[in-house]
């Protein structure tokens, strides 16, 4: 972003035949070669590649899984397992692709994670902020609609509980509710628009990402200490050296991705989903898949009437408020000082947020009864007093640490101070390698 | 990464309290609120951990038990004679073994249907013509179909045991079920516990205290041609085996790519490193 | 940078042409079953073989039955048409090879070698034109074989292309009589 102007000199002939038609190798040069990167950006920083490669693995993976697939409720489950038993590399391809959903979960709670950490959603990046909002809801649409695909009896009844969220909605509740599923019930017209819409929304995402990522290179990256760029000596060319660092930081996440599809395939899916849907049947207890359940446990949390609002409405008031809250940090945080670096009170309050919303993850997955049911109220609690009451008054009354001048001054206090390894600092002889 | 660290030990505690709370729970044996009463047994079988492999002559063993006693009422819909290779099978035997069965097909050129005998290429037929009938024929629960019914059992672990599963890469829950299940009729229920009409006492069944099967095996009501003892325990292991096999045919071939899948990823990442350190060197950060 | 520049810079080069191939390899080991998926799966392979009952066929008459999703018709020859087939010289011929699974591939093509010894009455091909794939009638057309309708090519009683675009003979499946009465094709 330094001044905005482009350094980019085609070399060849043709090089400039191109630049002056359509300069899309300028773009991509300014974009992802010359683009200034802060120097000091750890590992948290590589989860916006590794978000885009698993993006890529997903819509790669689903037009070829399409290819195989019927979205015929009596034919579906068949299909599915047609993939798994007789398509070649079929067993390999439904594995990654839902594996690669979970993955893909994981990869963007660590980065929504890292932002909140780091206060990335602060000015000017309030809209980079809310365009990665919009990412993550119509992932959580993607990533619900996928799984009711398969037609198993989670997918089925995973279906129905999600669709009954619109039938709390006082007066046109039921009439939106039927409008969704195109019947009385969850049946074959809800499996095709699923399926149409499941094949439609990656690339509504990977739209989104597109404006994600020219929001990021207008405001530039932010950095593990909050410190805007200064001058110069703060960045590094985004090739070689940020390009490398997300190579290595996709490579760790792949290893971790390929272990669970090669020797735990089932292990974040359901048991049930492999028993063909039935609609008279509904399974012991219902669970959505890992990355919803903390917002399933706001939505059981709620058992009481609030004033005119019904249990039911409340509890899915709740849950859409427990998303909402993220479009509304950029606001709700009122620190001077960006990163939680600086700030202690700020970082142990992450820490319990974090904690707390592993917590009502593992409460979403129990069954809504006895001590589990008081648990979850108060983590619903903390989780909404995290955003409307901890942030806002944080910010006003916490008193930072010295912030350093700049991003190069930072990582040379950081490098002086010496944490254990001797960082190689300025130009040390290579002994090994 | 200190703090990082000490943070995640702090949630590790947090989480721990909690479930450590939830589990204190009254117990009431006559009258149980959580199924299975008894944890299914874990066993060791040949096909688990990241080399595993099936034992052939056990999924033999399995099919035969599966044929001679569970096709009676169980189907096997998803499961191709022709896949029977995988058992160890040459071309000769599965040809001999799907025309043992009757297969129901048409129209012919009369628009009649007709039975002929089974080809390499069909499916086990179902012992019932469809559910209802199915159900209609064993007290009005259908027998479940048997292709997936490995991968679609399996007793939730709990906090921590589903952590340390991660770990040690275990994925033989339905397997695990399925014999504890198999074995565990015979038992005494306890005292005053009602057990309705018409079922079965089970402390491996994880939907309630009784089940509609009937105790299906007992000793000696296979042969076995190779030497293996003719106990419930073996025919309940082989028949586990055989329906991991049938729900998860290409396991073999998966966890075989998987380990050079994290070979290749062990050794670029090293070199993906090396490169890493050598274009920052210098470059402080 | 520049500091690094003078020291060993082979062992550098090695390590990003060395890192470099890694990362070719392993995109070439991923496409792989992307493609891999396209081929024929098991249960389709394993469909490739039908038995046809042709007790019912006199000569003069035919019965088309489905193979690996085409059409494949089994025709009783009548005694003039294997006459005709049998008097066509080789060098008359616009395809002169038997295009015959059962034969080796260079087979020229006589009418014995578009049918099966001891039952040279009987053809077993698929009904498909070798042109642009469309399915040829029946007994019709100028030989009294098989005629296109999409773009006129016209074959003779052993469905040998003779006159329009085609450019080879029909193709003959690999079958074999287990009876006399019982076909096995594929």
């Amino acid at each position: 972003m330094s001044e905005g102007h482009s350094t980019y000199t085609p070399k060849t002939g043709l090089g400039r035949w191109f630049d002056a038609r359509m300069p899309l190798p300028r773009l991509v040069y300014d974009s992802f070669v010359a683009y200034p990167v802060p120097r000091n950006l750890n590992y948290m920083w590589t989860f916006g590649g590794i978000l885009s490669i698993m993006l890529v693995s997903q819509i790669i993976t689903g037009i070829v899984l399409a290819m195989h697939y019927t979205s015929d409720s009596t034919l579906a489950f068949d299909s599915v397992e047609k993939i798994m038993r007789d398509v070649n590399s079929g067993w390999l391809l439904r594995y990654m692709h839902a594996n690669g959903a979970s993955f893909f979960f994981i990869a963007v709670y660590v980065h929504i994670f890292r932002g909140l950490f780091y206060g990335s959603y602060k000015a000017p990046r309030e809209l980079l902020w809310i365009l990665g909002c919009i990412i993550y809801l119509l992932m959580m649409a993607t990533g619900f609609m996928g799984y009711v695909l398969p037609w198993g009896q989670m997918s089925f009844w995973g279906a129905t509980v999600i669709t009954g969220f619109f039938s709390a909605i006082p007066l046109v509740g039921d009439w939106i509710q039927q409008l969704l599923l195109g019947g009385f019930a969850v049946d074959n017209p809800t499996l095709n628009r699923f399926f149409a819409l499941h094949y439609l929304l990656p690339f509504m995402i990977a739209g989104v990402v597109v404006l994600h990522v020219w929001a990021l290179h207008v405001v530039g990256q932010s950095n593990p200490t909050g410190i805007e760029v200064k001058s110069k000596t703060d960045t590094v060319a985004f090739t070689p050296y940020a390009t490398i660092k997300d190579a290595f930081g996709m490579i760790v996440f792949l290893f971790f991705f390929a272990y669970f599809v090669f020797y735990l395939p089932n292990y974040l899916g359901h048991a049930d989903n492999y028993i063909v849907a039935n609609p008279l049947k509904t399974p012991a207890h219902i669970v959505p898949e890992w990355y919803f359940l903390p917002f399933y446990a706001i939505l059981r949390a709620i058992t009481f009437n609030i004033g005119p609002i019904n249990s039911k409405l409340g509890g899915v008031l709740c849950m859409f408020g427990a998303i909402a809250m993220l479009f509304l940090v950029p606001w709700l945080d009122t620190s001077k000082v960006r990163s939680a670096v600086y700030r202690p009170w700020y970082k142990l309050f992450f820490w319990l947020f974090v904690a707390d919303a592993i917590l009502l993850g593992w409460l979403g997955s129990q069954p809504a009864e006895g001590s589990y049911v008081f648990m979850a109220q108060m983590a619903t609690l903390f989780y909404f007093a995290f955003f409307l009451i901890i942030m806002p008054v944080l910010g006003l009354i916490e008193t930072p640490r010295r912030v350093p001048n700049s991003i190069t001054e930072a990582v040379l206090e950081k490098n002086k101070g010496g944490s254990g390894h001797p960082a190689g600092a300025m130009a040390a002889p290579q002994t090994k390698g | 990464m200190k703090k990082i660290l000490t943070s995640l030990a702090l949630i590790g505690l947090v989480a721990a309290g909690t479930a450590a709370f939830a589990a204190e729970e009254a117990h009431n044996a006559a009258a149980p609120t959580h199924f299975p009463i008894n944890e299914p047994k874990e066993m060791s079988w040949s096909f688990t951990g990241p080399f595993g492999t099936y034992d052939k002559a056990q999924l033999q063993r399995g099919l035969k038990v599966y044929k001679e006693v569970c096709s009676a009422c169980h189907s096997m819909n998803l499961v191709a004679f022709r896949t029977l290779s995988d058992l160890g099978y040459n071309d000769a035997q599965i040809k001999t073994l799907a025309a043992g069965y009757t297969v129901h097909d048409g129209p012919n050129d009369a628009g009649d249907m007709f039975d002929r005998p089974g080809k390499p290429s069909d499916h086990f037929p179902a012992p019932f013509a469809n559910e209802e009938a199915a159900a209609a024929s064993n007290g009005g629960a259908a027998p479940p179909d048997m292709s997936l019914l490995a991968k679609a059992r399996g007793v939730e672990r709990g906090f921590p045991q589903f952590v340390f599963d991660i770990f040690t890469q275990y994925d033989a829950g339905g397997p695990d079920y399925i014999h504890s299940l198999l074995t565990g009729y015979d038992q005494t229920p306890p005292a005053g516990m009602v057990i309705p009409e018409g079922t079965h006492y089970n402390p491996y069944f994880m939907s309630g205290v009784s089940l509609k099967m009937p105790k299906p095996l007992s000793d000696g009501q296979v042969t076995y041609d190779d030497g293996s003892p003719q106990t419930i325990d073996q025919y309940a292991r082989d028949v586990s085996a055989f329906l991991s096999w049938a729900a998860e045919p290409h396991m073999e071939d998966r966890k075989k790519m998987g380990f050079r899948v994290l070979v290749f990823l062990l050794l670029f990442g090293a070199l993906v490193y090396m490169t890493k350190r050598k274009v920052w060197e210098g470059v402080a950060h | 940078m520049s500091a690094t520049d003078i020291h060993d810079p082979n062992r550098r080069d090695f390590l990003y042409v060395a890192t470099g191939m890694a990362a070719v390899v392993g995109a070439g080991a991923v496409a792989w079953p992307f493609i891999d998926q396209m081929r024929p799966d098991a249960s389709t392979l394993a469909l490739a073989s039908v038995e046809v009952d042709v007790s019912s066929l006199t000569p003069g008459s035919s019965l088309i039955v489905k193979w690996r999703g085409k059409p494949v018709v089994v025709r009783n020859r009548t005694e003039k048409e294997m006459k005709d087939g049998e008097a066509v010289s080789l060098s008359d011929l616009k395809d002169p090879i038997a295009r015959n699974a059962n034969l080796p591939s260079d087979a020229p093509a006589t009418d014995a070698n578009r049918t099966t010894p001891g039952k040279e009455a009987w053809m077993v091909m698929v009904q498909v034109c070798t042109h642009l794939g469309c399915i040829p009638l029946g007994q019709e057309g100028d030989f009294g074989g098989w005629f296109c309708p999409c773009h006129g090519s016209q074959y003779d009683t052993a469905g040998r292309i003779r006159k329009g675009p085609a450019p080879e003979n029909m193709a003959i499946p690999v079958f074999k009589f287990v009876s006399d009465t019982k076909i096995l094709i594929g």
